[in-house]
């Protein structure tokens, strides 16, 4: 990665229980044994995450394997029991309540999974309520949240109260409320685990195409591999407060480091992870049938590869980087390699 | 022998030994004692007595005469508090009975007069139409227009200025308290016995030291009306704001909300749904208190009911009674309404179209003002069309009392025959130091040995304040009267959740009884039965019924359906479901409906000195008459100490139920 680095965590600890802070006096490094025996829950363990100027990045794991403990630790709304966090710059851990307060009002932003939104406000003012917390003027704010409403497609709902709203269109609130302050980090906590599949894919959609307008550096929670692969630039996999593995979807699969990050990805479906890139061969034929991006995953060509009578092309800053051919896109498809 | 034999485990002989010992000690304390010649035997040494009640009143004494706390004295203290609950409650005097008038006696000149009765109709029916609808408005309109028409107008409209001042103070006291217990722990530490204390006390007991110090009168009355509503809303207050979901704490924080914020832009208006029924509570309790204070000096209903037990005037007790009930109701429905009301759309238009409630009223108001100096009957509702029915009402009773004279005596005497007097007997017996000796063996079986010895020094606390008889008292007149209203409570509870249209109207009902203040229910018993301990256990009964029926119905509602499956599934009859499922299942609930029916009958215990027992609640109102807040306070201490044994003895059964059953 050759984005600047835009949160830096190291070592960082999140220990619940009587003792927790001896646990780690002197830089011990407990492992899960000492910690069970001392009664202590090890929410998160010496996690070490750099997260990168306008990357998605989607932390995994199952319930209870402290991804939102780890995110809260990022954002300091837990205090982390040991470790260094930087934040553009700054010693986040070190920063007094006032300057924390700055940082949240102006750079950070984190949409929830039940939405937590205020329940005696429209959504007009649900949006705009950030804004009011700094103070801002009523017409300001209330144009600003207009703004951001409309980018989030609840034009015309600004009166609404949330119990009136659907599960989607209330998280669409969150997501409007998160961003009404132009963060540069932007956590979201699994934002669509409450909703209906069918939602889901949808808000899915709508999350990519705000991403692309928008470019934010994201910080996103799920436990749902599909939705990790179709959002992530990189993957970290927790389990029981350990971080298993950082590395792009596609590493994740082919080269999982643990036989736990194996098993996590074992059904998964490949040809969606994949790209081209990974399964081509020198470009040897005399003829091709076409081109294809070289980070295109296998999924997306895989029908045009498969019909076409010769090999493609793989592209990339417009030059050819090699062929890849209906075998090898075939080979995926059906798990062999 | 051997089938006895099996079924007499050792937790039952325990019981039972307990049970027979006392009983024998009961039955013969009176031999004993002559058979030792031991007068200690029936009577707590008076050298060892306590003389806590006497040192109470020096305090007092001292607090009001002497103490001095640099720039001010203890005496300027209660004069600021009392002028500052003064000040809004002559105001609201004035603006609802008595006008405003500048300068005093002869010389007064009316400014300007109270409001009209009609306008004050208009009020009440456009807060109720605010609340909910149509509906709703209606109901609290015809409650206001039964106080007029039946000549209760001015007497009510003094409750209601106690009201109006005391629900304030009590709602927003209980709030600033509550959310200062939620942010800082060492507060809430501190507040919890107070709370818990308060909750057990009789009110009686602190009317006393609050006539001491503030003196007989409206402000007293409120002071008094003001400390009984307020524990509620903290409890409330702190339970509301525990349970605002902790992802919309994390919101505020990520958006950066000061402390101060947090509070008051997130905490307090998420939890306003729960807060407003706080205030329900507080408005109910506060009516409760503002009669009950009448003793005290607060005029209006109470001073009413009161003046007509003390003659025995039928009538006019029912009515004003019946008076007091309407508000009840208006005030509750009202006020619940709010609770469960739900933002609106802003309207949009001009100011008058934005507001129509606000400018009616205000219409009406300013309407009445003008023609009532015109026509007398738009200021005061004319004396010639109230209609009053305290004639009908003594008729009617005089009616009841030729009629069935015989047959309510016939159920008196057989119940004070067969049940109450034998009870009676038997706790009268129990010599002190058994006493204490088994209720630390009760509590301590039940609940652990810590607490049960806790428990006697608490009993022994009471005998040595000189207390025992009384205390036996109040203990014999709970029981029964506990043991009939579960009886008659649970299996009405168990029909309301089987039948759900006679739920509705069983429940419905219950709902009507637990917001009627505890005096009224004096007023029937009064009349029907007179005087005596019969009289008192059945307004107690009728009093305490409510959460018996509540928690049974409850109970037997939240069985899981799952359950109830399954034992059909299995072939159960419809009985053998309700005996072998639903029942066991429902024992957590039953129990802590048994809790809520003791709380209850130990606090109208305390009112039913009205009408002659010879218990704590006697000692407390003695006090009261006499003005000894020593004595008040160490009585009303005692019946705590009875509350707060009952309520471990209660809970700890109910955990091991729980447990029992893996809930
Ligand atoms: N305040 C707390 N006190 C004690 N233990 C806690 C606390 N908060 C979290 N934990 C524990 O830390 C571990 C990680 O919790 P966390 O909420 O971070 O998991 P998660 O991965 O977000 O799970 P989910 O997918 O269910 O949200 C869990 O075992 C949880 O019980
Ligand atoms: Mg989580």
């Amino acid at each position: 990665m050759d984005k600047p680095v835009l949160l830096d965590c190291r070592h960082v600890w999140k220990l619940y229980g009587a003792n927790a802070e001896a646990m780690l006096a002197n830089g011990r490094i407990p492992d899960a044994a000492a910690l069970a025996e001392a009664n202590v829950i090890g929410a998160v363990r010496d996690a070490h995450v750099q997260i990168h100027q306008g990357e998605i990045f989607v932390i995994m794991g199952l319930s209870g394997s402290g991804k939102s403990t780890l995110v809260r630790c990022l954002s300091r709304l837990v205090e982390p029991t040991a470790g260094e966090i930087e934040f553009d710059g700054r010693d986040l851990l070190r920063a007094s309540e006032a300057e924390l307060i700055e940082i949240r009002r102006k750079k950070m932003g984190m949409v929830f999974q039940q939405f937590a939104l205020m329940p005696h406000l429209t959504v007009l003012e649900n949006v705009a309520f950030p804004l009011e917390i700094q103070g801002v003027d009523r017409a300001t704010r209330r144009e600003s949240a207009q703004k951001v409403i409309e980018l989030v497609g609840l034009h015309g709902r600004e009166a609404y109260y949330p119990r009136e709203l659907s599960g989607g269109q209330q998280q669409r609130v969150g997501i409007a409320r998160s961003l009404v302050v132009e963060p540069d980090l932007w956590f979201l906590d699994e934002p669509f685990s409450a909703l209906d599949p069918l939602i889901r894919r949808e808000m899915q959609d709508e999350f990519i195409r705000l991403q692309n307008m928008l470019r934010k550096t994201i910080v996103f929670i799920t436990h749902d591999f599909d939705e990790a692969i179709r959002l992530a630039d990189r993957i970290a996999v927790m389990k029981d407060g350990v971080i298993e593995q950082i590395a792009t979807p596609e590493d994740l699969v082919q080269n999982p480091a643990t036989d736990y990050v194996a098993d996590f990805t074992r059904h998964v479906a490949r040809a969606k992870v994949i790209r081209a890139q990974s399964r081509m061969e020198p470009a040897t034929a005399e003829r091709f049938a076409g081109e294809v991006a070289h980070d295109a995953t296998i999924e997306s060509i895989a029908d045009e590869v498969e019909r076409a009578d010769a090999p493609m092309k793989v592209m990339k800053d417009g030059k050819v980087i090699g062929q890849i051919t209906s075998r090898a896109v075939i080979d995926v498809l059906v798990g062999r390699g | 022998m051997l089938a006895l034999s099996r079924h007499i485990t050792r937790g039952r002989l325990f019981w039972l030994g307990l049970f027979a010992l006392t009983w024998a000690l009961s039955t013969y304390s009176f031999q004993l004692y002559k058979l030792l010649d031991a007068r200690w035997v029936i009577r707590f040494p008076s050298a060892l007595q306590l003389n806590l009640d006497t040192e109470i009143s020096n305090f007092l004494d001292w607090l009001v005469n002497e103490a001095h706390f640099g720039l001010f004295s203890f005496r300027d203290l209660t004069r600021a508090i009392a002028w500052m609950i003064e000040l809004p409650y002559q105001f609201l005097r004035n603006l609802l009975i008595e006008g405003f008038q500048t300068g005093i006696g002869d010389g007064a000149v009316q400014i300007a007069p109270s409001l009209s009765w009609i306008a004050v109709i208009a009020i009440a029916v456009a807060i109720g139409h605010y609340a909910r609808d149509w509906a709703l408005a209606l109901l609290v309109g015809v409650c206001f227009l039964y106080l007029a028409v039946f000549g209760q107008w001015d007497s009510a409209m003094i409750t209601l200025a106690s009201v109006l001042v005391a629900v304030p103070i009590g709602a927003v006291g209980g709030l600033a308290l509550g959310i200062l217990a939620y942010r800082m722990p060492w507060v809430e530490t501190l507040l919890r016995p107070i709370l818990d204390l308060m909750q057990t006390v009789p009110v009686f007991a602190y009317l006393v030291p609050i006539l001491i110090l503030f003196g007989f009168g409206p402000v007293a009355a409120l002071v008094a009306t003001v400390i009984y509503a307020m524990p509620p809303m903290i409890r409330v207050t702190i339970v509301a704001l525990k349970t605002v979901p902790e992802e919309l704490l994390e919101a505020g924080r990520m958006m950066g909300a000061t402390p101060r914020q947090m509070t008051w832009k997130v905490l307090v208006p998420a939890a306003t749904p729960t807060l407003m029924v706080g205030v329900n509570q507080v408005i109910m309790l506060t009516l409760n208190m503002v009669i009950i204070a009448s003793m005290i000096g607060a005029g209006g209903l109470g001073f009413d009911v009161l003046a007509s037990l003390r003659r025995l005037d039928i009538g006019a007790g029912i009515e004003a009674g019946l008076a007091i009930v309407v508000m009840a109701i208006a005030l509750d429905r009202a006020s619940q309404a709010f609770s469960e009301r739900r933002m609106s759309h802003p309207r949009t238009g001009s100011v008058v179209q934005r507001h129509p409630w606000t400018t009616t009223v205000l219409a009406i108001v300013v309407v009445t003002y003008l023609l009532g100096q015109i026509i007398p009957a738009i200021q005061n509702y004319p004396d010639a069309l109230k209609i009053s029915t305290g004639a009908f009402w003594s008729d009617a009773m005089a009616w009841i009392n030729v009629n069935f004279f015989d047959t309510l005596e016939t159920i008196k005497t057989v119940l004070l025959t067969t049940l109450l007097l034998p009870v009676k007997k038997f706790f009268a017996g129990i010599p002190w130091f058994w006493g204490i000796l088994a209720m630390g063996l009760i509590v301590g079986r039940v609940a652990g040995w810590k607490l049960g010895l806790a428990a006697a020094l608490m009993m022994l606390f009471i005998a040595a304040s000189g207390l025992w008889g009384e205390a036996m008292v109040t203990l014999y007149l709970c029981g029964v009267s506990v043991f009939i209203a579960i009886l008659i409570g649970t299996p009405l509870g168990i029909w309301a959740a089987q039948k759900p249209g006679a739920g509705r109207v069983i429940l419905g009902l219950m709902d009507t009884l637990q917001t009627l203040p505890s005096f009224v229910y004096l007023i029937p018993v009064v009349m029907l039965f007179r005087v005596g301990d019969f009289s008192a256990m059945i307004a107690v009964v009728l009093y305490a019924l409510a959460p018996a029926v509540r928690y049974a119905a409850h109970g037997i509602r939240e069985v899981p359906p799952q359950l109830l499956e399954a034992g059909r599934m299995a072939g159960c009859t419809p009985s053998q479901l309700l005996w072998r499922v639903k029942l066991p299942l429902a024992t957590p609930q039953l129990l802590l409906g048994l809790n809520q029916t003791i709380m209850l009958a130990l606090s109208m215990l305390v009112i039913t000195a009205l009408v002659g027992t010879r218990d704590l609640g006697q000692e407390v109102y003695i006090a009261l008459t006499k003005a000894n807040a020593g004595q008040g306070i160490v009585a009303g201490l005692s019946v705590a100490v009875i509350a707060i044994i009952a309520d471990r003895i209660v809970h700890a059964l109910a955990d091991k139920q729980k447990r029992r059953l893996g809930l």
